[in-house]
């Protein structure tokens, strides 16, 4: 049986006090043990920012990583042991600016890990630059006129590049942040859970007052989340009402892992390195007399 | 004229069959018990351009192409003046009778025409046009009097899949375009071919060669993104995933070939990546990674001609430098140089091994022209029996079983090298982080934890040493000249001490196939005992020039470089040394 205090670590937390990062940290920490997983069967990959120091303030296997950089390793970790349950967690600048390039192609992949996105619209551990999630005007020592680009819709490029399990979820309400990451882990295939996170030091728009005002929970409505074009719909919805909950989910397409031939045999790291009757290693040479 | 000892070009477009003629042709000499070196000669570009193949052929082992050509097969006009100056007189050139080509220099150069009537042998005996190639293959069989079914045995082989039909139009093709230069030719061409009794051998190359060393050292996964000339490893690597339980990656890009690599690495699979010059650019920031997280990973970088896009199928030698000091920080590498298809080979074995046992990114330098070039191998120096896996100090679950005292990912130790748990085990759950941590992977800015893990990374390097070859010697005792030479000029550089030796000069080579951590003791003993000594490198710096009088102090008489993109050969070699200049070659 596992339970929630398994997950606990002496590490003390960095981060600002009221930060979002912990209800992220809490709903990781319950949901893991809601699903009755045990430290050692989790790996948490993380790239860098404040919330990717997340391994380090709880009891799990973890791989913090580079900037932009946690998804091909998560995707590597999870080819080589699929046994492992596999969380990424990343901020927006990290996952969606200067990783972006591999958030588009994990989704198309489909492999079994839950991504977390801490979205907190802005730079924090850098001190208050813009983010590709900051929405046109935000005002930032990068953008003192107010930034001239469209914000970036995570949601809807998870929904056109084939994403399985596509969720917002709101750190003001770990709750139901962790019933939604575990139906995320549950989820068999790439699952994105984008966290809205207020930074309570660089962020004096999108605060926890302004979610509290807007956010609506998707399973309180007759939303049915199988539905392509509403899923569509909901992931563009903003400004007065915020749909959180499951926006998108297709089960049954197969992951990753599950169409790589090889791994039919198990999990990679529990094969055998070597042990193959000889003759099989001298054909690869009778091919080339 | 000697027997058995030929060079055969064959040109034209890309399209028209050349490396698959080529590849058909030296395979017919092989089996014949004859030993081949291959030298493939592309353009960047799928159709059209000027492509060549050359075929060496000797009764001997060969490790090198060389520039006098005896026979030329063209498949076009521009095959059929490219290599005049580089055929020796009483040589002879194939081409169709239908080409209009220029032979009015020829006579003066003493090279001879042989221009056959390919194209109508092909339509009126094969019924197509496309067997012109295969006419062309007969007819240079003919020309040397070698056995025809040689040459029809590999055409029978490589059509069977389209069926007996095409398989017997193609050598009924070939036989009359062998029976045209019987007639025609062969009473005046000199250079002739006959198999001769000989152990079974495999044409490979450089990349194939790693490929089998990387399998049989249980590589077990590689992710790569196409580039030019490392992309036929993870192609090598995925044609035979099944049947050895590899599991292999394109990926999006070379940044997530590398991590998917550190990720499978660390979750406790032998894996690597490979690529050139511009995909190692992008792979650097992880490189970096892997040392702090000391990930062990393989990275095969087969260099091209730089700076940028440079020369994209051609060869050069100049990421030495990069290689030793990519990304930014200390950290401690391995860095091998192979100089030979064989050692190629060898160095698929030790890499994963030394990896692992380091556990720390291992890179394996080779270049376009060691990937591409095939040579005749005896089945025999690729021993699978003595292959020894060594994981080094990992912790396998059975170890983790009996660990009492608490695991520390990063624990101190006198060799560096602390032992690694395979995540997945209750005693072993650790957070591996690139920001400076300590002994349990926690982060710290503290400046004596610092300290120590940073010595504990670095004295990998100094550990590592004792696995590290000496350079090697070929050649005379008390040499009057000495080659020194890395990576693939291996085999031009011992043809040249051979050369030399023949014509009375000492001469030697002192060859690095194990670059880093540098064995500057081994080298200094070395170099000391030689009068002149000539670095040749296929750059512009002189890297490994230069890094010799870093390391040691020790200062090069004199360089020859050569950046065009063209393998140095023995030829230009030994020329240059004559002029008795520094020369760029």
């Amino acid at each position: 049986m596992s339970e929630l205090k398994l997950f606990n670590s002496v590490e003390k937390p960095t981060w600002c006090p009221a930060c979002g990062d912990y209800g992220i940290l809490v709903a990781v920490k319950q949901a893991l043990a809601g699903l009755d997983l045990l430290p050692h069967q989790v790996m948490i990959v993380s790239g860098i920012g404040c919330g990717s120091k997340l391994p380090h303030y709880m009891h799990s296997n973890g791989y913090n990583s580079l900037h932009g950089r946690s998804l091909p390793i998560a995707q590597g970790i999870k080819l080589a042991n699929h046994d492992l349950t596999v969380i990424d967690v990343t901020g927006d600048g990290d996952g969606y600016g200067i990783g972006a390039g591999h958030f588009t192609h994990v989704i198309r992949r489909n492999p079994d890990i839950t991504h977390v996105v801490q979205n907190n619209f802005v730079y924090g551990l850098t001190k208050g630059q813009a983010s590709p999630t900051s929405h046109k005007g935000f005002v930032t020592t990068t953008s003192p006129e107010g930034t001239i680009e469209a914000a970036m819709n995570p949601l809807a490029i998870a929904l056109a590049n084939g994403g399985t399990f596509v969720a917002r979820t709101f750190a003001g309400d770990p709750k139901h942040m962790a019933k939604i990451l575990m139906e995320a882990i549950k989820h068999k295939g790439y699952a994105l859970v984008d966290a809205l996170q207020p930074c309570v030091i660089y962020n004096k728009i999108n605060t926890y007052d302004y979610y509290r005002e807007r956010v609506y929970k998707l399973e309180e409505t007759d939303y049915n989340a199988t539905d392509r074009v509403a899923a569509w719909h909901k992931a563009i919805e903003w400004d007065d009402r915020i749909p959180i909950g499951i926006i998108y989910q297709e089960t049954g397409r197969p992951t990753y892992e599950e169409q790589v031939k090889v791994l039919k045999a198990g999990p990679l790291v529990k094969q055998p390195l070597d042990g193959r009757p000889s003759e099989v290693y001298e054909s690869l040479k009778a091919e080339l007399v | 004229m000697p027997k058995n000892n030929i060079n055969i070009k064959i040109g034209g477009e890309a399209g028209q069959g050349v490396e698959s003629g080529g590849a058909g042709l030296a395979k017919a000499l092989s089996r014949g018990g004859l030993q081949i070196y291959g030298l493939s000669d592309y353009m960047s570009r799928i159709r059209g351009g000027y492509n060549f193949f050359q075929i060496r052929v000797s009764e001997g082992p060969v490790y090198v192409h060389t520039d006098p050509v005896n026979l030329v097969i063209a498949f076009n006009e521009e095959a059929a003046q490219a290599h005049l100056s580089e055929i020796v007189p009483g040589g002879g050139i194939i081409y169709d009778k239908g080409l209009k080509v220029d032979t009015s220099s020829w006579a003066g150069r003493q090279v001879q025409a042989f221009p056959m009537p390919l194209k109508e042998i092909a339509k009126q005996i094969g019924g197509s046009d496309i067997m012109l190639n295969t006419a062309a293959l007969g007819g240079a069989v003919g020309v040397t009097d070698y056995e025809f079914e040689r040459i029809a045995d590999v055409i029978t082989q490589n059509f069977k899949r389209k069926g007996p039909q095409v398989v017997e139009s193609n050598v009924k093709v070939a036989e009359a375009a062998y029976n045209f230069a019987q007639q025609n030719y062969a009473p005046d061409f000199d250079w002739k071919l006959s198999p001769i009794p000989g152990p079974p051998r495999m044409l490979v190359n450089g990349n194939q060669a790693f490929c089998m060393g990387a399998i049989a050292s249980g590589c077990r996964f590689i992710a790569g993104y196409p580039m030019t000339p490392a992309t036929t490893i993870l192609e090598y690597m995925t044609a035979k995933a099944n049947k050895f339980g590899i599991v292999t990656k394109q990926t999006e890009d070379e940044t997530a070939a590398i991590l998917m690599a550190i990720g499978a690495s660390h979750a406790g699979v032998r894996a690597m990546t490979a690529t050139s010059g511009g995909g190692f650019c992008l792979m650097v920031e992880a490189l970096g990674l892997a040392g702090c997280t000391e990930t062990p990973i393989v990275v095969v970088l087969a260099q091209r001609g730089g700076p940028s896009t440079g020369l994209p199928t051609r060869t050069e030698q100049s990421d030495l430098q990069f290689a030793i000091h990519a990304s930014h920080g200390e950290w401690p590498r391995i860095i091998l140089t192979p100089g030979s298809i064989d050692q190629c080979f060898e160095a698929g074995l030790r890499a994963f091994n030394l990896a692992e046992k380091y556990q720390t990114p291992v890179i394996v330098l080779t270049d376009l022209y060691l990937t591409t070039s095939i040579r005749s191998v005896e089945l025999d120096a690729f021993d699978f029996s003595k292959v020894k896996v060594d994981r080094g100090e990992t912790l396998f679950p059975e170890d983790m079983d009996k660990l009492s005292n608490g695991y520390y990912r990063y624990q101190l130790s006198e060799n560096g090298v602390s032992p690694r748990a395979i995540p997945g085990h209750e005693k072993g759950v650790y957070v591996a982080v690139g920001d400076e941590h300590n002994i349990d992977g926690s982060i710290t800015e503290d400046a004596e934890v610092r300290n120590a893990q940073m010595q504990k990374r670095m004295q990998k390097l100094e550990t590592a040493r004792r696995d590290i070859r000496p350079p090697e010697y070929y050649g005379a005792k008390n040499p009057e000249v000495t080659f020194i030479g890395w990576g693939s000029t291996r085999g031009a550089l011992m043809e040249s001490v051979d050369r030399l030796k023949a014509s009375g000069t000492r001469a030697s080579m002192i060859h690095f196939a194990d670059i880093w951590p540098f064995p500057e003791e081994a080298t200094l003993k070395l170099l000391e005992q030689c009068r002149e000594t000539i670095a040749v490198e296929q750059n512009y710096t002189g890297q490994l020039a230069n890094l010799i009088r870093e390391q040691t102090g020790f200062k090069v008489d004199r360089r020859i470089n050569k950046y065009d993109g063209r393998q140095i050969s023995p030829d230009e070699v030994v020329a240059a040394v004559r002029k008795g200049v520094a020369a760029n070659v």
